[in-house]
């Protein structure tokens, strides 16, 4: 089985993780740019964490045989820093970079003026860049959070294709669906939504334009529950086929749009300097 | 290494839009900044056959560079390392011994020596490290010895290699034989050289 997680924020998983999702499956992910907990004051920390995020992070990935790609933004909890609002004037550089493949994440929080702005800038920095975007969505107020965001996405006029709107559950999920957009969940151990209940949603809704993801990070959070998933789908009836489908040729379908997805491992390619470098211990 | 060496090497296609990246890089500086992360989907990752050692985005990535004109080259090269991802990081690290720059990008060694990523310390340790203090360039080729590079990668290698660099390798070597772990051989073999060296020189 091959698995692609299309959410997942490995800057906060250890290298166990990196093995036990490499041993499971897992070929290849991307990790949206999003807030890390402790909330950022400058602008500076965000270009850092751009920075590991293609830098570091991917070169992290590669030593277990995991390709990494990112998407970047300025993520709605923190837009409504007036300290982080400057974020927006950098992002052009890094939407350019080769493993960026989409914008995001981007969306509402609390639904605040400040929200509002940043997300609609920021689905127009998706056009001009020609990636797509990754939306998510709030927890607090989510139905309704998550049709006010249908609306800016309407409005701004990038196609519906384009998008993902993430952490959908069984009251969000219809009206996503509807719009055109991709619809994204989040396998989590308690909260978002649980192997079962994705399994039903698969059964009711069907595993086209589909994405499933752990999105775990540094929260109570499980980097195995998109095999978890699988195999439940497995279980149930479903085939290998619709299996792959969903976690794997539909990520790469949506993701792909950018353009600039590279699943080829092209580390072997580069020479000596990588043979014999497994993992590094960090000796230095 | 002159910039035809680079690109020559390069396949067609990529030859063509090199030379119109480059032409749009002379008539506007400013355009490096666009053109240098897309190089790589322009030009393809692949190693090129004519130039061991170069990939066919580093070298399109140093003609870039060298496109630059000579009063912001070193401000640019700053920039694109400041803002690049690890492969253009990379490409702009082995692209420093081309270009007019003197010891300006000195900096940029010191960031890549200081990172963990074994593609970023490789590329700090070619010609360009001739520009490196003696202390900064001995903990260097140690780090490479620790993260299981290649020593064959750091250039000038046993020109540079002193008494003292002896002793720091003897202390890593002492260290792994207490440890029951073996030491590189290419590690090895350098401190044998050395203690031989050293051994010609008391006698």
């Amino acid at each position: 089985m091959r698995i692609f997680d299309p959410h997942i924020h490995m800057t906060s998983r250890t290298t166990d993780d990196y093995e036990r999702m490499a041993a499971a499956g897992v070929r290849a992910l991307v990790e949206p740019a999003f807030w890390l907990g402790q909330p950022r004051t400058s602008v500076g920390s965000f270009t850092d964490y751009f920075d590991a995020l293609v830098g570091w992070e991917p070169f992290r990935a590669s030593q277990f045989g995991i390709r990494h790609h990112a998407t970047i933004a300025l993520n709605p909890k923190e837009a409504n820093d007036p300290r982080c609002a400057d974020v927006l004037e950098v992002l052009p550089r890094y939407l350019e970079k080769d493993r960026v493949v989409a914008v995001g994440e981007i969306g509402y929080d609390s639904m605040t003026a400040e929200e509002e702005t940043a997300f609609a800038a920021q689905l127009q920095l998706a056009i001009a860049h020609e990636l797509p975007a990754l939306v998510h969505t709030p927890h607090r107020d989510k139905a309704r959070g998550t049709e006010r965001s249908i609306k800016v996405v309407a409005e701004s006029g990038i196609e519906p294709g384009r998008v993902a709107i993430d952490h959908l559950n069984e009251v969000t999920v219809r009206t996503v669906k509807e719009s055109g957009c991709w619809a994204g969940f989040s396998i989590y151990p308690d909260t978002k939504m649980s192997p079962p209940r994705m399994v039903e949603i698969l059964k009711e809704f069907g595993t086209d334009r589909v994405l499933v993801n752990s999105a775990a990070d540094w929260g109570r959070s499980d980097p195995l529950l998109t095999r978890e998933t699988a195999d439940l789908m497995l279980a149930q009836g479903f085939t290998e086929d619709d299996v792959d489908l969903v976690f794997w040729r539909n990520p790469v379908e949506f993701y792909g749009q950018s353009g600039k997805l590279e699943l080829e491992d092209d580390q072997a390619e580069r020479g000596p300097l990588f043979e014999g470098n497994s993992i590094l211990r960090g000796g230095s | 290494m002159k910039p035809d060496e680079l690109r020559a090497p390069l396949p067609p296609a990529a030859v063509d839009w090199v030379d119109e990246a480059v032409r749009q890089v002379e008539a506007d500086p400013g355009a490096v900044a666009r053109l240098f992360p897309r190089a790589a989907r322009a030009c393809g990752r692949a190693p090129l056959a004519g130039l061991p050692g170069w990939t066919a985005d580093e070298a399109a990535r140093a003609l870039l560079l060298a496109a630059l004109p000579g009063d912001r080259v070193a401000a640019e090269a700053e920039r694109l390392y400041r803002y690049g991802d690890a492969n253009e990081k990379r490409a702009v690290l082995r692209a420093l011994p081309l270009l007019p720059i003197g010891d300006a990008a000195v900096p940029l060694l010191h960031d890549a020596i200081r990172t963990n990523d074994t593609r970023l310390v490789g590329a700090a340790l070619g010609p360009y490290a001739a520009h490196l203090d003696a202390a900064t360039w001995r903990q260097a080729v140690l780090k490479c010895v620790f993260m299981g590079l290649p020593l064959s990668i750091v250039d000038q290698l046993d020109a540079r290699a002193d008494e003292e660099l002896r002793v720091m390798l003897a202390g890593l070597a002492e260290e792994r034989a207490a440890a029951g772990r073996p030491m590189a051989p290419d590690a090895t073999g350098l401190l044998n050289r050395l203690s031989g060296t050293a051994l010609r020189k008391e006698a």
